[in-house]
């Protein structure tokens, strides 16, 4: 698989702020790049500099074979993208739009109009099709912005934040049309503030912060790296817990934290279900009766936490877009 | 020439889009147009009476400069369209295809023309209302409209790039007026310029507003009998020296405009 999308040293700067300071990004050919930070990190900016939206003050970037700094014309014929506010026309309806898309890339006029009314069908939007895009609700929008973005099939697709903003299951579903275009070989820039859709979707995490990478690697590779699984137990009794303590030392690779108040012990441990069978088990040869148990993996929200030293702040819907906008 | 025909191409795209915004919602023309046809009530009404044209009707002299007044206000909805849709994230769509970088621009300025005719329909009705009558042939007639449309056009590349300069749709309409009023004023639209003080004299002869009424005013036959002879040449040339200044006003604002565009990324 080849490197379709490549950029070194990426810095951006405003005024006094730096957006980007010195970020290198690769992604190979149908895979999906996570790019996972707070607001503002500079997830953003990164997308807009590969997107040919803004250009960068120092580094390279290249998206399939094209220099985004001096052949931007090139790279827009090979990429989609979404941004984290719908960019509809609310007016068009939305085969209008659409078919607007189509015959801005020059489809020609029965092609763009073919293949507005199929993505309609395809995002589930065809009785809708014919409506102002402002009856639409949010989750509509989106998807007919997604649909924006692929109307000429580009091999490269840019999603920034694509689900920010939208009710679970608006979420669930936009990341099951997601994960069908990578199955059909598109290569995906996905940002995102949402630990969960980072760890859903990408096959690969960039967890930025102040404009820089902070971290690189698989979802599980990121928890593997702020520690191991553990187990934790809530027990019926209080007086159970020294017990309990006790008979999970042989398990436990770590110091094991117990709780009073909630009647419970957090135990590290290493070897996953396996070892909670034996915890279990010995748990229930000592008579001591559980209330409740589980293995606990990591969250990426652990990781974030670990490596910031502050938690990804998650955006609630209606956060204003991240532009400086002056005047009244 | 590719470049060219990829804008025109691209900017009818456009245009079919700010037409169809037009059509569904007719409110935004509604206190555009309207403001004309105030404009044409105040100073037929409460200011005509007080203003003199020595052997000839006020309101037949004020036609041409509240036409001349419509194309040049008019503009500002060029610049208002352009600021609504930076602020909107549909720009940046327009700006990660691969379309004509001139796109936008050619295609509001183009979709304006047909605001632009409108308005100069329904302020030439009201003229008709309220006693105005071209007075020449059709031909005449047509070219003074053509005129007219002509220096609209010119005039709302002027305002797309202040439509570009500005943050937000409020503040182009603040924007706007100091450019237009001064323009629109100092000129021989609503008194002869011939009353004006010296200073604001000069500006009004070679103000191109000027140009663009007094040839409308030659045009429709409108130019009060016994009116004195223009000593400057733009006056005597009007029709000319108003197509000059389109000229001028595109060849500077087209290309500062499209440079804007291509410059003004949202800016996060």
């Amino acid at each position: 698989m080849g490197e379709i999308i490549e950029a070194q040293g990426l810095v951006k700067r405003y005024g006094e702020v730096t957006a980007l300071a010195g970020l290198d990004l690769v992604v190979s050919e149908g895979s999906i790049l996570g790019l996972l930070g707070p607001n503002g990190a500079g997830k953003t900016t990164a997308v807009s500099i590969l997107a040919t939206l803004i250009e960068p003050d120092e580094g390279t970037a290249f998206v399939a074979g094209a220099d985004v700094r001096n052949h931007p014309g090139d790279v827009r014929k090979r990429i989609g993208l979404s941004g984290q506010f719908a960019a509809v026309d609310e007016h068009l309806t939305g085969f209008e739009n659409l078919d607007m898309i189509g015959r801005l890339y020059r489809l020609g006029r029965p092609h763009s109009r073919k293949r507005a009314r199929e993505l309609l069908a395809r995002f589930d939007l065809t009785d809708a099709g014919d409506r102002p895009v402002k009856t639409y609700s949010g989750g509509m929008r989106r998807r007919l912005d997604l649909a924006g973005a692929l109307v000429a099939e580009p091999p490269v697709l840019f999603l920034d934040e694509p689900t920010s903003g939208l009710d679970p299951r608006s979420r669930i579903d936009l990341w099951g049309v997601i994960r069908e275009l990578v199955d059909h070989g598109t290569t995906l820039l996905l940002t995102t503030q949402y630990l969960e859709e980072a760890d859903q979707l990408a096959d690969d995490i960039v967890v930025i912060d102040h404009g820089r990478e902070i971290a690189h690697g698989t979802a599980d590779e990121l928890k593997r790296m702020v520690g191991g699984e553990r187990i934790e137990v809530t027990v019926a009794a209080r007086d159970d817990l020294g017990r309990a303590e006790a008979a999970l030392a042989h398990v436990a690779v770590g110091p094991i934290q117990t709780y009073e108040h909630t009647h419970s012990l957090t135990v590290p441990i290493s070897g996953g279900a396996s070892v909670l069978t034996r915890a279990l088990r010995d748990l229930d040869g000592a008579g001591i009766e559980v209330s409740d148990v589980g293995l606990r993996r990591p969250t990426l929200d652990d990781v974030f936490l670990s490596l910031t030293g502050h938690a990804a702040e998650p955006e609630t819907a209606g956060t204003g877009r991240e532009t400086a906008e002056v005047g009244p | 020439m590719t470049e060219l025909a990829h804008a025109l191409q691209d900017g009818a795209v456009i245009a079919k889009r700010n037409i169809i915004k037009i059509i569904r919602v007719p409110e935004i023309l509604v206190f555009v147009l309207l403001s004309p046809i105030m404009f044409v009530a105040l100073f037929a009404y409460v200011f005509g009476g007080s203003i003199d044209i020595p052997g000839g009707s006020y309101r037949e002299f004020l036609i041409a400069g509240i036409l001349a007044q419509t194309v040049v206000f008019g503009a500002t909805f060029t610049g208002a369209g352009l600021a609504d849709d930076m602020q909107k994230g549909i720009i940046d769509r327009f700006r990660s295809l691969p379309m004509s970088r001139a796109a936008v621009l050619v295609g509001r300025t183009g979709s304006d023309i047909i605001y632009n005719a409108l308005s100069i329909a329904i302020m030439a009705g009201t003229g008709l209302i309220v006693g105005w009558r071209i007075r020449t042939s059709v031909g005449e007639a047509l070219l003074g409209f053509a005129l007219l449309l002509l220096f609209a056009y010119g005039f709302s590349w002027v305002m797309a790039y202040v439509g570009l300069l500005v943050p937000s749709v409020e503040v182009i309409n603040n924007a706007s007026f100091m450019v237009i009023f001064p323009l629109t004023f100092v000129a021989n639209t609503f008194v002869p310029a011939e009353n004006l003080p010296p200073v604001l004299q000069t500006f009004a002869e070679w103000n191109p507003v000027s140009a663009v009424t007094q040839a409308a005013r030659e045009l429709f036959g409108n130019l009060p009998p016994g009116s004195p002879e223009p000593t400057v040449w733009p006056l005597q040339n009007p029709v000319l020296y108003s197509i000059l200044w389109v000229g001028i006003l595109l060849a500077i604002f087209v290309p500062v405009s499209v440079r804007q565009y291509k410059r003004a990324a949202k800016r996060r």
